[in-house]
């Protein structure tokens, strides 16, 4: 075709093409009516249970229960870590939109220190959006419902009520059992982001045996059905599955004991540690002094850190186990254990002149204590005669009976860490100073090494723990091993030495408490108990003049040391006590580990003791740590900017 | 001529068409009252008030003969203008666009007018045309000047979702005018192919976003796939018979978004079911047949082009807000009529209906003549 046709519109075949053109678009809006309708049955029929189970779904959320974690016991059943039912409100950094105006918020309505303020904001600036930054925890009732009413206008704060863990006895079982606190960011990955750790409320072990019996401590979280918005507010519980609580752990600890112990310690620096000599079981691991694993549960203050941190007496070290000492003249029970095991003949004499000339150097004792035998030089801690017999036995077999009674060795304990020391030895002399050229000690052991060794100086470096093993050792005769779970466990092997070589020692041991020995002040004040001990005392460093370590700075006096057992006729407690720079073991250590044994005897008479001193002190440990704080704020908190939040 | 204890002017209502509009209207009130959790407030009480003032101004516009409108259109379409740009100048922004003028008991959005205005400004243009000019080139050109201001206005807010509206609105109306079919179908074939093209040159990422959304809401169904995601859920978790009136959970519990305006249906839907949906889908089909059917009957070419126009306007909103809530088509925000709280869209429906009643009422008494 070569031309197009033309089709002549005119008024009426336009109202025609108007009607059919409506008609198809009337039946084109019948069509896509149908068509929704058909599309609606589609997704409303068809597929119905799918999108019901997303509406199910969307409505209903999962949220975890924190379990409640495993109580810790004492030997006796009775509670050294619990839970508290309390109120809490923590911070969900994803949610939270004005971070500064909801704190200020809560600063007002809870009345937070500034300190707190100051963690809190330290804390949010780290979290990870989906971690719960704990705001505060045993809120009273009222400020916690001041929080959950005006809830609408503070998104990111979730108020909760939750468990919390209590330790009774505070600060002296610190170190003993650690502390808990919310998972931070490593801890989450490392347990490859368990929902449970970024749970509100849920806390894990962070030190001690809080730490390393976590996983049986912590219990199996619980669920509960909530019905929710879409702004995550809940409307109703829907049903709940209960938490499955951790196991509670029986300690061998004597939860009395401990805190006897530990506040028997009073103002000094320093550890008590009491074993069963028979079982192994560790009744008391003191340490002082220390910080309330209460005030860690909801994280501390940058101001209470640092005053912990800072303080001489280091109250963050563990010094039943972390804490080195020189044995001084308490490694001579074991030392006298390995001069019978040479040979020596407990009743034969060495003259003491007041030292012991090896070569052209002269070893000082502590006095002139003329001839002496095993057993008065034991009574008399006199150093000549272990310097001219320790030299006639030699290093080998001191250091080989050391590591026998358990110096140099790391027990096997759930415990976080735990510093062994040295039992020094000819290969480890050797071994050590080789590589260390620039050292100014030859690598070849001297006889001079052996005369330092043999009174606990020199190399030797041990720590309460295995003093307490020694001792427990010595008294039992049996290869005791240290326990501070509770379990039945098969009885320990004697230790493959002569019974007669044992009761030299013990003997010699009891003349220092009960004849003519060095502590004879701190005879146990109980009727047919006696104790048998050691005392020493560790210079901090090298003699100068006459100084001795005796008098001047604290940091530099000498550390006083006791080692004990009672009671002598059936030996069935050991007990080591270190007191640094306690400046002697008699004058120190004993008097406290006199009290810490009539406590396992006497309790009343032990506590009318401690009483009295506390008066001395200035109130209960609570009391003096309180105190504390708030000189050393007064003295160290850096100055706070005016609160701008009214 | 009837007689009855009605007055005549009452019992001459298109009482059909009312009754229609009355359901709509009502069962907006009952999705927004439970919607609000069982609650006359915010929205239920003040949907039925603005439903009763702007049922007035559509009985009162009814009252015109069409002859007005046709002589005013040329002044409704500037007063339109007018609008529009005190809109850009004094508007309130709202979900990123600036398209609202606050008056207080209303947010008026100007563009909801001006599409009115544009039905009666095209329907009179292409009234005046002699029939033989409608298959040249000057009945298509003056179209794109008339619609040239009020869409780049619109543009400036900026609002895609009313200007894709208007024109689709103004291509229809051509179509109805009688404009040459080959236009439309190859009109039709060359969108369809310079699509991927404005898709990759005109949108703006966000608006990409949209579509790809659209085209598969699943992959994002937190982000901005939620939309549909959730209307979906609302619609299908009602199967045939729905959870029950005030028993929705998407809306009680706040998961279903704009489930006042732009997602009532779905709101509806899953308290009311199948049953309830379908329901409301042969209400709009009814009332747009009676739409189309004054169309049919009117006599004059203006008064047709108008009721067809105006069928239409309120056919776009339904048809997209309804294939929207049910994933087959993007999420543009645009309300169903009658139903979705907000005065803009239930004021133009309003006019709509008025003049519509008013072109009925003129067919009616052509008919009596006769």
């Amino acid at each position: 075709m070569n031309r197009r046709y033309k089709p002549i519109v005119t008024e009426n075949n336009q109202v025609y093409t108007f009607t059919r053109r409506a008609l198809v678009v009337g039946g084109l809006q019948g069509v896509l009516a149908t068509g929704l309708a058909a599309r609606m049955g589609w997704i409303a029929i068809h597929e119905n249970e799918r999108w019901k189970l997303q509406s199910e779904s969307n409505r209903v959320q999962m949220r975890l229960i924190p379990p409640r974690r495993g109580w810790l016991v004492d030997r006796a059943g009775q509670p050294i870590a619990i839970n508290r039912s309390d109120f809490r409100v923590d911070l969900i950094p994803d949610r939270l939109k004005e971070p500064d105006r909801i704190l200020a918020e809560l600063v007002r309505l809870l009345d937070l220190p500034p300190d707190e303020v100051e963690r809190i904001k330290e804390e949010l600036s780290h979290a990870a959006g989906y971690q719960p930054v704990p705001v505060a925890e045993n809120l009273p009732f009222e400020k916690y419902a001041a929080i959950t009413v005006r809830l609408p206008e503070l998104p990111g704060v979730a108020p909760l009520r939750a468990f919390s863990r209590f330790y009774p006895d505070g600060a002296a079982v610190a170190h003993l059992v650690g502390y808990v606190g919310t998972p931070n960011q490593e801890e989450y990955k490392k347990e490859n982001k368990l929902p449970l750790l970024i749970t509100p409320g849920f806390k894990i072990g962070k030190e001690g045996l809080e730490k390393t019996m976590e996983p049986r401590l912590r219990g199996k979280p619980g669920a509960q059905r909530v019905e929710v918005t879409a702004g995550g507010t809940l409307v109703r519980e829907l049903s709940t599955l209960q938490d499955v609580s951790g196991s509670p752990l029986a300690l061998t600890v004597d939860a009395g004991l401990q805190t006897f112990a530990a506040r028997r310690l009073g103002e000094e620096s320093g550890s008590v540690v009491v074993l069963d000599c028979l079982t192994g079981d560790i009744l008391a691991l003191a340490s002082m002094p220390a910080y309330d694993p209460n005030n860690f549960t909801d994280g501390i203050s940058q101001n209470e850190w640092k005053m912990l941190a800072q303080d001489e007496r280091h109250p963050l070290i563990n010094k039943a186990l972390n804490g080195l000492y020189p044995p001084g003249s308490t490694f001579k029970p074991m030392v006298a254990m390995a001069l019978q095991q040479a040979g020596i003949d407990p009743t034969a004499r060495i003259n003491c002149p007041g030292g012991f000339q090896l070569g052209n150097r002269f070893f000082r004792c502590l006095g002139r204590h003329g001839s002496m035998n095993m057993h008065t030089a034991i009574a008399k801690s006199c150093n000549t005669y272990f310097y001219a017999m320790g030299r006639r036995a030699g290093i080998d077999i001191i250091s080989a009976m050391g590591k026998r009674l358990g110096f140099g060795q790391k027990f096997d304990l759930p415990v976080v860490s735990q510093n062994y020391g040295t039992m020094p030895s000819a290969p480890w002399k050797k071994a050590r100073f080789e590589k260390g050229k620039k050292l100014v000690e030859r690598p070849d052991w001297t006889e001079s090494d052996t005369l330092n060794t043999a009174i606990g100086q020199g190399f030797v470096i041990v720590n309460p723990l295995q003093l307490a093993v020694m001792v427990g050792r010595v008294a039992s005769g049996l290869d005791i091993q240290p326990h501070i779970v509770r379990a039945k466990r098969p009885p320990p092997a004697p230790l493959p030495f002569a019974k007669e070589h044992f009761e030299t020692v013990r003997s010699g041991m009891w003349e220092v408490v009960n004849g003519a020995g060095t502590a004879g002040r701190s005879r146990l004040e109980l009727p047919g108990i006696e104790m048998g001990g050691k005392t020493g005392t560790a210079q901090v460093r090298r003699i100068t003049g006459s100084q001795r370590g005796q008098s001047g700075d604290w940091k530099y006096r000498d550390h006083g040391l006791f080692v004990c057992f009672a009671p002598v006729a059936n030996p069935r407690y050991a007990c080591s006590v270190v007191i640094e720079h306690g400046m002697g073991g008699a004058r120190a250590a004993a008097p406290v580990a006199k009290d810490v044994l009539t406590y396992l005897f006497d309790k009343e008479r032990a506590m009318a003791s401690l009483t009295k001193f506390e008066e001395q002190w200035g109130g209960t440990m609570a009391e003096r740590m309180a105190a504390r704080a708030q000189r050393w704020l007064a003295a160290n908190a850096k100055p706070k900017p005016p609160e701008g939040t009214r | 001529m009837r007689h009855g204890l009605v007055p005549a002017g009452i019992a001459d209502l298109p009482w059909g068409m009312l009754w229609i509009v009355f359901a709509l209207a009502g069962a907006g009130i009952l999705g927004l009252y439970s919607a609000a959790g069982g609650s006359l407030f915010p929205w239920a009480l003040m949907h039925a008030a603005r439903f009763t003032v702007f049922l007035g101004l559509a009985f009162f516009l009814s009252r015109f003969r069409m002859q007005t409108f046709h002589d005013l259109a040329w002044l409704g379409y500037a007063g339109g203008i007018v609008l529009l740009i005190l809109t850009l100048i004094l508007g309130v922004i709202g979900g990123g666009a600036r398209s609202w003028l606050e008056l207080g008991f209303l947010r008026l959005q100007p563009s909801e007018l001006m599409k009115v205005s544009i039905v009666l400004v095209l329907a009179r243009f292409y009234s005046h045309i002699p029939p033989r000019e409608t298959r040249r080139f000057s009945a298509i050109w003056p179209v794109g000047v008339f619609l040239a201001a009020p869409i780049g206005l619109i543009l400036l807010q900026p609002d895609l979702g009313t200007t894709m509206l208007i024109v689709l609105n103004t291509i229809a109306l051509m179509f109805m005018a009688g404009l040459p079919l080959r236009l439309f179908i190859g009109g039709g074939l060359l969108v369809g192919a310079a699509l991927p093209l404005v898709y990759h040159t005109l949108l703006l990422p966000h608006q990409q976003e949209r579509v790809l959304i659209f085209l598969n809401p699943e992959a994002d169904p937190l982000g901005s796939g939620y939309h549909l995601t959730q209307s979906k859920i609302a619609i299908g978790s009602g199967g045939i018979f729905g959870k029950g009136f005030l028993n929705g959970t998407q809306s009680h519990l706040h998961y279903l978004p704009e489930q006042h305006t732009d997602f009532i249906f779905s709101a509806i839907a899953e308290e009311w079911g199948l049953v309830g949906g379908v329901f409301l889908i042969v209400l709009f089909f009814l009332l747009l047949k009676w739409g189309m059917g004054v169309a049919l009957d009117a006599k004059g070419k203006f008064e047709r082009l108008v009721a067809a126009g105006l069928s239409l306007t309120i056919f776009f909103y339904i048809a997209i807000n309804l294939m929207m809530v049910m994933g087959l088509a993007p999420v543009v925000g645009i309300p169903l009529p009658l139903v979705s709280y907000g005065g803009s869209a239930m004021l133009t429906v309003m006019i709509c209906l008025g003049i519509l009643m008013s072109i009925d009422r003129g067919n009616r008494a052509e008919r009596s003549r006769r």
